[in-house]
């Protein structure tokens, strides 16, 4: 057990921290200031962060661990959290083209052919192709096998009709992935194929609508007999083999829970700007609980440092990453929580800690709720029967 | 970067492990409940201490380990599973280092005390008032209440006044005695600090190894118990139960891990990082013990099941080296607020 850094990654952390100061401050300035940043949610804030995106590109800093030739810097899981450290640490703004890049990415490395990487990663990391991710329908939430969108095979291509819905910032997207229905006899987790699919085909309606804090974040994707060819993406349209897709889906949402999606370095952030609120405005009778939630920011850091730990001795990500996701989601709101309360009146003035608190307030949503991490959690790390 | 152990520190666990489930089973616990004070069976004591696993923290040139905290925080997770009623945190957390004069420390002890590699069974009151197997140590490690300074004391030359303790296999005692120049320890703040630390972190690893076994026996019994002719472990509100317990315990291990490295390692957070260590590991277990005893039934609510065992050890060492708001204020203080 050693918990010290390389020189090797101190220099990484210092790169990263002065590229990031420096960009930052310019990023800013081409907008007119950091108040004139609106939220990567609404369209006008989608198109600012655009901008950041194709700042971080540039500097080979949009997605550090792919390999170089893809537009990462091979960087290791260890820099990885590094450079998410330094990113929150520096206030950066969120990632707009995070689930391509954290949730779709991993999949086209594993499932891929040569071809789809070629194509899909670089203009991913470039942000010129912006992927949304279409598994939710109106009746297929928690119940992801359920779902009925239909994908069926044409000649040169697929037509697909259905509707997915949640689509996190669907509306301002250029691509969706998600899976489909292909064999229409078989049943649940049977049958589905893993599609990649531009959104500007004919037959494809995209419509926004408000979250709960009002930005337009939150999309329906309609399928009227839209035709998708197999060579709208080079490689083709299948991530994967056809009907193979639930198997190929589940490889991405470990790494979703797991590790990827939610870094420690934010919620480190996020506990750090607390502890700052609170020297502001002091209140002892939340001091406790400010203490328990930076220690349970800490704690995360710590599970993380020895999941990398495994994951680089060889291991893989496994049901364990169940608990993880329970454990951000709820840090997260409590994090938040915990500032309204300091905020006192305040806290029902529109501002970022009200702002982060509705967001936050979907973390136990999203991602596999919660109540479905409890069920994995106990049926296959502890193993208790199912029913 | 690496925050895990390696084949060596696994090995020793596993002997450890091996040692215990053989020598510690319930029916040794239950003994150390019914046993007279001065009364307790040395027998797992005597292996731990040919093991060497009492002179863990000692240098190897004073006929020790010569290992340190990432070595002996496996061990104590395994003295925690199988609720040793021998005061191995007395013992081989803090005054074997302390006697050996490890940085920090001041050692030698007073004159006519063993080595510390054969210091023998001490038990101490810096974890509470309450010193554990007080009729049953061979030392006394106290601390003057007018000076914080800490004195190796003989049992034969002090008044023990037992008392009636929820986890009977602590085999408690108040302490009447007197500070004597001979027998001082050390009075360097410094020195008494760490001992201090040490303890703490001591019992977060054992509160750690109590929270794992009262987990996996609960998992085990849910799974065997049967109503409405299903296993009740197949009862989501059973799962969501212990899914939160795996969460809470997975959650606090890491933090007890990192204070076995600040310590070891001299870290400028130590005393912040035990102070989490200790606050998440008494709140995790305690919330373990809760859902265990939940998920069992009444079963669980009696004293001829064994959860008792685990669950009341978990309730006196949550309370003892400081409980989860005193550590909770450390972090406060190293937090600035
Ligand atoms: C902010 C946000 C962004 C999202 N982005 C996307 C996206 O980009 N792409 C996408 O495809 N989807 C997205 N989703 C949708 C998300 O994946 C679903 O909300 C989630 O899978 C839950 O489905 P549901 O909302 O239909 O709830 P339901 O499945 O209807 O669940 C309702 C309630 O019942 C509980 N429940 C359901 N089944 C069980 C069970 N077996 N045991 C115990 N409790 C159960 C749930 O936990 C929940 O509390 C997003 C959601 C949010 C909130």
């Amino acid at each position: 057990m050693d918990l010290t850094w390389t020189d090797e990654e101190e220099a990484f952390r210092a790169e990263a921290r002065a590229w990031l100061e420096e960009n930052l401050a310019a990023w800013y300035d081409e907008h007119g200031g950091p108040e004139n940043i609106r939220s990567g949610d609404t369209r006008e804030g989608f198109a600012q962060h655009l901008t950041w995106e194709r700042r971080l590109y540039e500097g080979r800093w949009a997605a550090v661990s792919w390999p170089a030739a893809y537009g990462g810097r091979d960087a290791s899981l260890w820099e990885w959290l590094i450079f998410e450290e330094e990113y929150y640490r520096a206030g950066a703004p969120p990632r707009i083209t995070q689930n391509g890049i954290f949730l779709l990415a991993p999949t086209v490395f594993e499932f891929g052919n040569e071809a789809q990487r070629a194509h899909v990663l670089p203009r991913m990391a470039a942000a010129e192709d912006l992927w949304c991710q279409g598994w939710s329908e109106p009746d297929a939430g928690s119940d992801l096998a359920g779902i009925t969108s239909r994908a069926t095979r044409v000649e040169g291509g697929w037509r697909l009709d259905g509707q997915k819905t949640w689509t996190t910032r669907g509306a301002f997207c250029t691509h969706l992935f998600g899976l489909f229905r292909t064999d229409p006899g078989a049943e649940r987790h049977r049958g589905l194929s893993y599609l990649l699919v531009p959104l500007d085909l004919d037959g494809v309606t995209v419509r926004g609508f408000g979250r709960l804090d009002g930005d337009e974040g939150f999309a329906e994707v309609f399928f009227d007999g839209a035709f998708l060819p197999d060579d709208a993406i080079p490689g083709g349209v299948l991530l994967g083999e056809e009907g193979e897709g639930w198997r190929v889906a589940m490889a991405t949402t470990g790494s979703e829970r797991g590790l990827t999606l939610r870094s420690p370095g934010r919620f480190l952030a996020t506990a750090q700007r607390l502890v700052e609120l609170y020297r502001e405005r002091p209140s002892p009778r939340l001091r406790e609980r400010l203490v328990d939630a930076w220690m349970r920011a800490e704690a995360y850091r710590l599970f993380t440092l020895e999941t990398v730990t495994r994951l680089a001795g060889g291991a893989v990500m496994g049901p364990e990453s169940s608990i993880n996701k329970i454990w951000w989601s709820e840090l997260d709101c409590d994090l938040h929580e915990i500032a309204l309360e300091l905020l006192g009146p305040d806290a029902e003035l529109e501002g970022p800690w009200s702002k982060g608190w509705q967001f936050a307030l979907s973390g136990p949503i999203y991602a596999g709720t919660n109540e479905i991490q409890r069920n994995i959690a106990a049926e296959r790390v502890l193993g208790l029967p199912r029913r | 970067m690496h925050f895990g152990f390696d084949d060596d520190q696994l090995a020793f666990r596993d002997a450890v492990r091996e040692l215990l489930e053989k020598e510690c089973p319930p029916a040794a616990v239950r003994a150390a409940w019914e046993a007279p004070p001065g009364g307790l069976d040395r027998t797992v004591w005597d292996r731990l201490t040919e093991m060497g696993v009492l002179a863990t923290l000692v240098p190897e040139e004073a006929d020790g380990l010569g290992l340190d905290e990432r070595s002996l925080v496996l061990v104590l997770e395994e003295a925690g599973r199988a609720a040793l009623p021998h005061p191995l945190v007395d013992t081989a957390a803090v005054a074997a280092p302390l006697l050996a004069g490890t940085p920090g420390g001041e050692g030698p002890g007073p004159a006519g005390v063993p080595d510390a590699h054969g210091i023998g069974m001490v038990a101490t009151d810096l974890g509470g008032p309450y010193v554990p197997c007080a009729a049953d140590a061979d030392w006394l490690l106290l601390r003057d209440p007018a000076t914080g300074a800490l004195h190796l004391v003989d049992p034969a030359t002090v008044v023990l006044r037992p008392v009636d303790t929820v986890d009977g296999a602590r085999r408690a005692a108040a302490v009447d005695w007197q500070p004597a120049p001979e027998s001082l320890v050390t009075d360097d703040p410094a020195a008494i600090e760490l001992a201090l630390d040490r303890g703490a972190f001591g019992a977060a690893a054992v509160l750690v190894g109590l929270a794992q076994r009262m987990l996996d026996m609960t998992v085990a019994y849910v799974c065997e118990r049967r109503q409405f002719g299903v296993p009740v472990g197949s009862f989501q509100a059973v799962k969501h139960r212990l899914a939160d317990a795996l969460k809470e315990l997975a959650f606090a291990r890491p933090a007890v891990h990192r204070a076995a490295h600040s310590l070891a390692t001299g870290a400028e957070t130590r005393a912040r990082d035990v102070a989490m260590a200790k606050a998440m590991a008494s709140d995790a277990a305690r919330f373990v013990g809760r859902q265990a005893l939940q998920c069992h039934g009444a079963i669980g609510y009696t004293v001829e099941h064994d959860l008792h065992l685990y669950l009341k050890r978990t309730w006196a060492l949550a309370a003892a080296w400081g409980d989860a708001a005193w550590h909770r204020e450390r972090v406060a203080r190293a937090l600035g607020v």
